[in-house]
């Protein structure tokens, strides 16, 4: 328990820092880097969440997929590879006491739900199959819905990007 | 323990039974076929239909062989479980959605019945439709209709019948409107699709209301969920469901019914859906959809018995419905003159039979009456076609283009004739055992006044059967059976050059009469019920027997294991149910107890008597108003003016007649059919134009006055406010999407502080 | 372990994202902004799983990555299709809804 703790403070720390320099660098490419970071942490915090499979997925998905998406998609709108002066907008100022607020609504709501209760010492096992027999089970409908949006994201990802 | 426990024999069962939902696909895959490669085929996709139509034939004679086979097998009392296969469709989260088949009794017995009567019509179309222009589309159409029927009397949830059930009501659309091309057509296949649709809403409103009281109780006793048609009835009659909201339900499914078997405020669709092609007329509209209210009342009747208390005392509203229905639209037949409006109101009021039987509590009577009512009404339907097809030149009116045609179409008048007795309930024939029975159970059960009702039907379906008979085969030819439009060159007359006066049909018209008109004879002995309960075949195999059954969830699959004979005087009993005062903890019954009347000859007399007066005193009407019409017409109003004097009442026979006609007919029965008719046309169908040209008054007036006044002042005042204000929030909608974006999240942060304050 | 550990990893996570997408100009950032605040809730669900010990929140965080990974290659299509037609992808340029 104390070496899971110690691990979630520090993949905690290291979330936090670099999704703060996603929001607040001035390289393009260094900001997507960044988001490895935090998306890499995230598999992690998973992973102490005993949620194994989707570990494995969000590093598959997230890392090896979108993070390229995104690469190329630096590289194609010709952003310059080094630091920009201008990638934020006017609305600086009111990023800042939005977020705040948002952050203290939900600490309120957190602390007085949840106070010190703790998640179970134990975790169960989730297994693989156990998640496919719910994806194919109960849940078949989103699925299908799921489905029908990726073909739809395809189709218009292709038509959007197009040259003609 | 107090129940005497046996293990009973597993009853057999057989590959037609087990594979019985094959019978609604063949037909589907048909009309896919049918519409996908039909027009290319040698016979324009009519052979496809037939084909399936066979193949399911076929299917059902199997699958009713091996269910008389499955009940020989049970011993004397048992409960003969329904072969029922169920696969999950799709679930999501809680619910779950199937598939499957049921079959029992009630099923197999539809089943042939529709079966059998969708090959002969498939089989006369194709000489009834030669040429048409839409001959593919028109198969397609029926076939799927075929299809939509036999799954919703296979379907064993009521999501399934629900699906065949609304396939019925598209087909019928479709078929009615075949010829939409003539107004009449177009607005008769509308009318008829509305109005069955303002019933489906109640079949769906009640199998929602179905299925959330009933899902835990069925999922905790039978592992089924609560849309299983065996799950409902079972929970229907365990004592469990709360009066009130069955008794809701079970109104809201049978104002479907009412919608779809045509019963009394919503049967004015029904006559008109005679625009179609007769054989649609005879498939649709007489033997099996409008037979699919009826079935769904006889196949819940759980639901029905406990919802609106059938047996209890007094009356209920099936058999007010019923009741009715049989005698308003028995004496709207007397006033038509289209032979198939004759036959269509014929057909409500024989529903309104079936109606009554079920209402009344005898359910074995009203699912046998189906059975053979199916039989000859389809035969009046396809002898009328016949005669149109080959004498009248598709005129269906019987004063002007029909008549004397006993000689010249020996076949179809005697299918008529036999087919006419078998409706009016003459002994030997089949509608004898099935509508006598209703009429004699109805009376058994305590309901005095709809026995009378019964009766006064009797003799009316006697009489305007009589009339019509008269009219199209006796007498003088008249119009086009006279062979009057022979000269006439039109389109009709042009597909048969061979003969241009009436003449007999063809055999593919004919065979499918002869075997319809032989059924309409002898099915009735399938359950004859005067020469002893050795001859009741059809109340031992399609009766479900109110045996209380004791199953769990791990054995679902073959349900019957061990069956407790009830005993008085446990005291164990769980809830108090219709299957016995007391139902053990872990046993269900499927079929509410009910009695059969004993025969006994000289009630039957009795209605045999009323029917034949009917009969008698229609035919002797008829001959003097329509043969004697001529000779006698002049003197009739001077004879009238010596009936106001009051002499020689009794002494001279045509004033006897005149008095019948005059009299009887015209001052009784003339006025009440008049009236019905009127109020059908005018009130039923005034109520709806006053709604309409109230409302367009109403919304007259409001355009004037509120619209143009109050409501354009308000927009034109708030217009310029709108303005004013526009210009102050404009900066806000500066386009610019990271400002929106702030504006979200703030206004959602500020919502979530607020709750988050109340809340703590 | 705390729950409220996760849930406040969650909720801190989120509020940058929710910083991000406002701040930033670059609509490139600001999908990846998007990512961080879906990303939170996949923690959200995930913690939740493991505290009722059932596995839906399993199912609903792949259900997430999905239609993120949809969403992320349909909004760079879009990205895309803005720079040929204004040569940036600034959305303070995409303005055109202004009242």
């Amino acid at each position: 328990m104390i070496a899971q703790n110690i691990g979630f403070w520090i993949i905690a720390l290291v979330m936090i820092v670099g999704a703060l320099r996603v929001v607040t660098t001035n390289n393009v490419v260094h900001a997507a880097l960044w988001l490895v970071v935090v998306l890499a942490g995230a598999a992690a915090q998973y992973i102490l969440l005993a949620a194994e499979f989707v570990a494995i997925t969000q590093v598959l998905v997230y890392i090896g997929a979108v993070m390229v998406l995104f690469l190329f998609g630096t590289m194609l709108t010709r952003a310059r590879i080094g630091a920009e002066s201008d990638l934020n907008n006017s609305y600086k100022k009111w990023g800042i006491p939005v977020a705040g607020a948002m952050f203290a609504a939900m600490g309120i709501a957190l602390v007085n739900s949840f106070g010190k209760e703790k998640l179970p010492d134990t975790a169960p096992v989730v297994t693989t199959q156990q998640i496919s027999d719910q994806i194919f089970g109960p849940y078949l409908l989103p699925f299908w819905a799921l489905s029908f949006v990726l073909l739809a994201a395809v189709v218009g990802a292709i038509v959007l990007a197009r040259k003609d | 323990m107090l129940f005497a426990e046996q293990v009973l024999t597993p009853l057999s069962s057989g590959w037609f039974l087990e594979n019985a939902w094959l019978i609604p696909v063949i037909p589907g895959i048909a009309f896919a076929m049918i519409i996908l490669i039909g027009k290319r085929m040698p016979m324009k996709g009519s052979e496809l239909g037939v084909i399936s139509m066979l193949a399911a034939l076929v299917l059902s004679v199997g699958a009713g062989y091996q269910w008389i086979q499955r009940v020989n097998s049970a011993s004397e009392e048992q409960f003969v479980s329904p072969v029922i296969k169920s696969w999950t469709w799709w679930q999501s989260g809680g619910f779950e959605f199937g598939i499957g088949q049921h079959i029992d009794g009630l099923s197999v017995l539809v089943l042939l019945v529709v079966a059998l009567i969708s090959t002969l019509v498939q089989i006369y179309s194709l000489e009834y439709l030669r040429g048409d222009r839409r001959y593919t589309h028109f198969f397609a159409a029926l076939t799927l209709f075929s299809g939509g029927m036999l799954t919703m009397v296979l379907a064993d949830n009521m999501l399934l019948l629900l699906l065949g059930w609304e396939i019925m009501g598209l087909c019928s659309f479709l078929l009615i409107g075949h010829w939409w091309e003539e107004d009449v057509n177009s607005k008769a296949a509308l009318k008829a699709f509305l109005t069955v649709r303002v019933g489906d809403v109640g079949l769906l409103v009640g199998i929602i209301m179905l299925y959330f009281t009933a899902n835990d109780w069925t999922r905790e006793h039978l592992g089924v969920s609560g849309f299983s048609i065996r799950g409902l009835s079972a929970w229907a009659l365990s004592g469990e469901p709360n009066s009130t909201v069955i008794m809701i339900a079970a109104i809201a499914l049978f104002i479907a019914c009412i919608g779809k078997s045509g019963q009394f405020p919503l049967h004015t669709w029904l006559p008109d859906a005679m625009a179609g092609p007769t054989p649609v007329s005879s498939l649709l509209h007489s033997s099996t959809m409008v037979v699919a209210g009826v079935f769904l009342v006889a196949r819940l009747y759980p639901v029905f018995f406990v919802g609106l208390d059938i047996l209890g005392d007094g009356g209920n509203l099936i058999m007010i419905i019923g009741g009715i229905t049989i005698v308003i639209s028995a004496a709207l037949a007397f006033v038509q003159d289209d032979i198939k409006r004759v036959l269509a109101y014929s057909t409500v009021s024989q529903l309104g039979y079936m109606m009554l039987g079920l209402g009344a509590g005898a359910w074995m009577p009203a699912v046998f009456h189906i059975f053979t009512h199916a039989f000859f009404k389809a035969c009046l339907f396809l002898a009328a076609g016949s005669i149109s097809h080959s004498a009248s030149h598709h005129s269906f009116d019987m004063k002007r283009d029909m008549g004397g045609l006993r000689k010249v179409m020996p076949i179809t008048f005697t299918t008529w004739i036999i087919s006419t007795l078998a409706l009016t309930g003459v002994f030997p024939f089949s509608g004898f055992f099935s509508k006598d029975e209703i009429i004699d159970n109805v009376g058994n059960n305590g309901y005095g006044l709809f026995m009378i009702i019964g009766l006064i039907g009797a003799f009316l379906t006697a009489a305007y059967m009589t009339r019509a008979t008269y009219l199209t085969f006796f007498g003088a030819p008249r119009g086009a059976s006279a062979g009057q439009s022979v000269n006439d060159v039109h389109d009709h007359a042009a597909h048969s050059p061979v003969a241009h006066g009436p003449h007999e049909s063809g055999a593919l018209i004919t065979v499918p009469l002869i075997i319809l008109a032989t059924l309409a004879l002898g099915s009735g002995f399938l359950n004859a019920t005067p020469f002893g309960e050795s001859w009741e075949r059809m109340k031992l195999w399609v009766e479900p027997r109110s045996e209380v059954v004791v199953e769990g969830i791990a054995v679902a699959s073959e349900s019957v294991v061990v069956s407790k004979n009830y005993s008085p005087q446990s005291e164990e009993g769980h809830a108090s149910s219709v299957c016995g005062s007391q139902t053990p903890e872990t046993g269900v019954c499927y079929a509410p107890k009910l009695n059969h009347a004993p025969f006994k000859w000289p009630k039957a007399m009795i209605s045999l008597m009323i029917v034949f007066l009917g009969m008698a005193i229609s035919w002797v009407v008829s001959f003097r108003l329509y043969t004697k019409r001529d000779p006698k017409f002049v003197g009739l109003t001077q004879r009238v003016s010596v009936l106001r004097a009051g002499h020689k009442l009794l002494v001279n026979k045509y004033y006897l007649d005149d008095l019948y006609e005059k009299v009887i007919v015209r001052g009784i029965a003339y006025p009440i059919a008049r009236t019905a008719y009127w109020f059908d046309q005018k009130v039923l169908d005034g109520i709806i134009h006053a709604v309409a040209r109230s409302a367009r008054l109403v919304s007259g007036w409001v355009y004037r006055n509120i619209d143009q006044r109050i409501v354009d002042g308000a927009v034109n005042n708030s217009a310029s406010a709108t303005k004013y204000v526009g210009g102050v929030v404009q900066p806000t909608q500066s386009g610019k999407v990271s400002q929106y974006g702030a504006l979200l999240f703030s206004a959602a942060a500020v919502a979530a502080l607020v709750l988050v304050i109340i809340n703590t | 372990m705390f729950v409220n550990q996760f849930l406040f990893l969650a909720a801190i996570l989120f509020c940058i994202g929710v910083y991000g997408v406002v701040a930033r100009k670059n609509a490139v950032l600001v999908l990846m902004s998007i990512e961080l605040i879906l990303n939170s809730v996949n923690i959200n669900l995930l913690t939740f799983s493991l505290r009722n010990g059932s596995t839906d929140g399993h199912t609903f965080a792949l259900y997430i990555i999905a239609v993120a990974a949809a969403e992320v290659g349909v909004g760079l299509g879009l990205v895309l299709l803005v720079y040929r037609n204004k040569r940036s992808i600034s959305v303070d340029d995409l303005s055109e809804m202004s009242g």
